[in-house]
């Protein structure tokens, strides 16, 4: 198959493309979330992402609350933002953050005048955006401006034989067109870590790998009460098959085929090393690496699943795909590719990574996910310890 | 002819069902993903789609292999044709 040389998307006034519109009302805290949430029923079109966080942290945990609030707003998918918190300090910083990217942002805080007052006036800006981004058009926009997030999740063992092997594929093939790449999963690695470690392409890209699983693996033997048994494998890993934590490893890391990452990332940090593969340090469960990824600038997301998991993300569209047979017929409606006729051998892996290039293609050109069709919109704050 | 069980690499000592079960007794075709090859064994337990089957006789503390790797350790014998999971296999991590 000819790869195609470009997707149709929104273009952004930092030269950045997205493949959705969205306009969102970002709580900075968890009591903004009513206000945030007020805006976005009042104002048709736009979006609130509530949350559970933003009070009383510090030190990283609160860089990376800045991280992926500002990173989320400034993601291409989103052409404008409200932004609500409680006092006007923390607000600010987040708008002036997301600022940067040239958007239209606007923040507002409820201290002094109350949720009804501020959402009688952030509404209004509201308004004003969301009738603004509506006449935005798809433009032709190069493939490099793909930047694809990959995660799996409720994975079995026909993830690794089939469906995460179908990514790597898409990698593959992609990956000479300049798009970015991420996978993360640090502790869903455990068993494939010194494989992975040589994936680095360079020394230092090993090594840092290599590091952040340790500190992972360190944290682990550290909290962990007896083993992990209960938790990694999954009850739903082990019964679509997955006995341990090195098979479900090596299953995963399929998702990355050939590709060399170039770099390691902090949680939600914007790869500043150009084209190519990254990991990022994210946590394995899906809506908490989703959200990662999307922060960090990723406008497209692929999620392979063997089980069936149904994560969506609000900002990034995420394609499921699957080769699990029983995953298909039972729970279809998930599914956006079906690479099942991988295991009766009636597909092989290069046509199974043309159908998933063929299918990221028509929904970076629009086509609604199955988690956006069925309102997934789980955003999800990675914290990294208790608050002061 | 059908193939229920798909082996990633040649040295990897259990296969991965690929039909919807197999059941004791059945004669089942295997392929081996890493150089296009073919092998045959006999199951000796009902194995649901997804699940492994030995390839080999297996003893306590021998490691099983998948994608050419280590997955973790045999902790009780395993015959050649059974059932492979968290009853007789253990991560080596924890």
């Amino acid at each position: 198959m000819e790869i195609p040389k470009s997707f149709l998307g929104y273009k952004r006034e930092n030269g950045r493309a997205g493949t959705r519109n969205h306009v969102i009302i970002l709580p900075v805290d968890d009591i903004s979330n009513a206000c945030a949430e007020a805006v976005a029923n009042n104002i048709k079109g736009t979006i609130a992402l509530p949350h559970s966080y933003g009070r009383l942290q510090f030190g990283a945990d609160l860089e990376l609350h800045f991280r992926t609030m500002i990173g989320t707003g400034s993601n291409p998918n989103v052409a404008a933002v409200i932004v609500i918190g409680i006092e006007p300090k923390w607000t600010k910083k987040i708008v002036d953050g997301i600022a940067k990217t040239g958007k239209p942002v606007e923040g507002f805080h409820i201290e002094r005048t109350g949720d009804i007052g501020t959402v009688m006036k952030a509404s209004k800006k509201a308004q004003e955006f969301v009738m603004w981004a509506s006449e935005k058009q798809r433009e032709e926009c190069p493939m490099s401006d793909l930047w694809i997030s990959v995660k799996c999740g409720e994975s079995d063992t026909t993830s690794g034989l089939a469906a995460n092997p179908t990514v790597g594929n898409l990698m593959d093939k992609l990956e000479p067109m300049g798009v970015h790449l991420c996978f993360g999963e640090t502790s869903e690695l455990t068993g494939a870590e010194k494989v992975c470690a040589t994936r680095g392409a360079t020394k230092e890209a090993s090594d840092k790998f290599m590091k952040t699983w340790s500190a992972y693996n360190d944290f682990i033997l550290k909290e962990a009460t007896d083993d992990l048994s209960e938790s990694q494998p999954t009850a739903g890993n082990i019964a679509g098959g997955l006995t341990t934590i090195e098979e479900k490893a090596f299953g995963n890391f399929q998702k990355i085929g050939n590709c060399k990452f170039v770099d390691v990332l902090e949680p939600a940090e914007e790869p500043t090393k150009g084209k190519g593969l990254y990991f990022m340090d994210t946590s394995s469960a899906a809506a908490e690496c989703v959200t990662l990824q999307a922060a960090a600038g990723f406008n497209i997301h692929l999620f392979p699943t063997g089980q069936g998991n149904i994560v969506g993300n609000p900002i990034e569209p995420v394609i499921k795909l699957t080769a699990n047979p029983l995953t298909v017929k039972g729970m279809g409606e998930h599914i956006d590719c079906d690479v099942s006729k991988i295991l009766s051998r009636e597909m092989n892996m290069s046509q199974a990574g043309d159908e998933l290039i063929k299918t990221t293609m028509r929904v970076a050109n629009g086509r609604l996910t199955c988690a956006e069709a069925l309102g997934h919109k789980e955003f999800v704050m990675t914290k990294l310890y208790r608050s002061a | 002819m059908a193939t229920d069980i798909i082996i990633h690499d040649k040295k990897d000592n259990v296969g991965v069902v690929v039909i919807e079960k197999i059941i004791p007794k059945q004669d089942c075709s295997c392929w081996i993903m890493e150089d296009d090859s073919s092998a045959k064994i006999q199951s000796l337990d009902e194995i649901p789609l997804g699940h492994k089957i030995a390839m080999t006789d297996l003893k306590e503390g021998d490691t099983i292999l998948k994608y050419g790797h280590d997955i973790g350790k045999v902790v009780k014998s395993i015959k050649k044709g059974q059932h492979v999971h968290v009853h007789n296999v253990k991560t080596k991590k924890w």
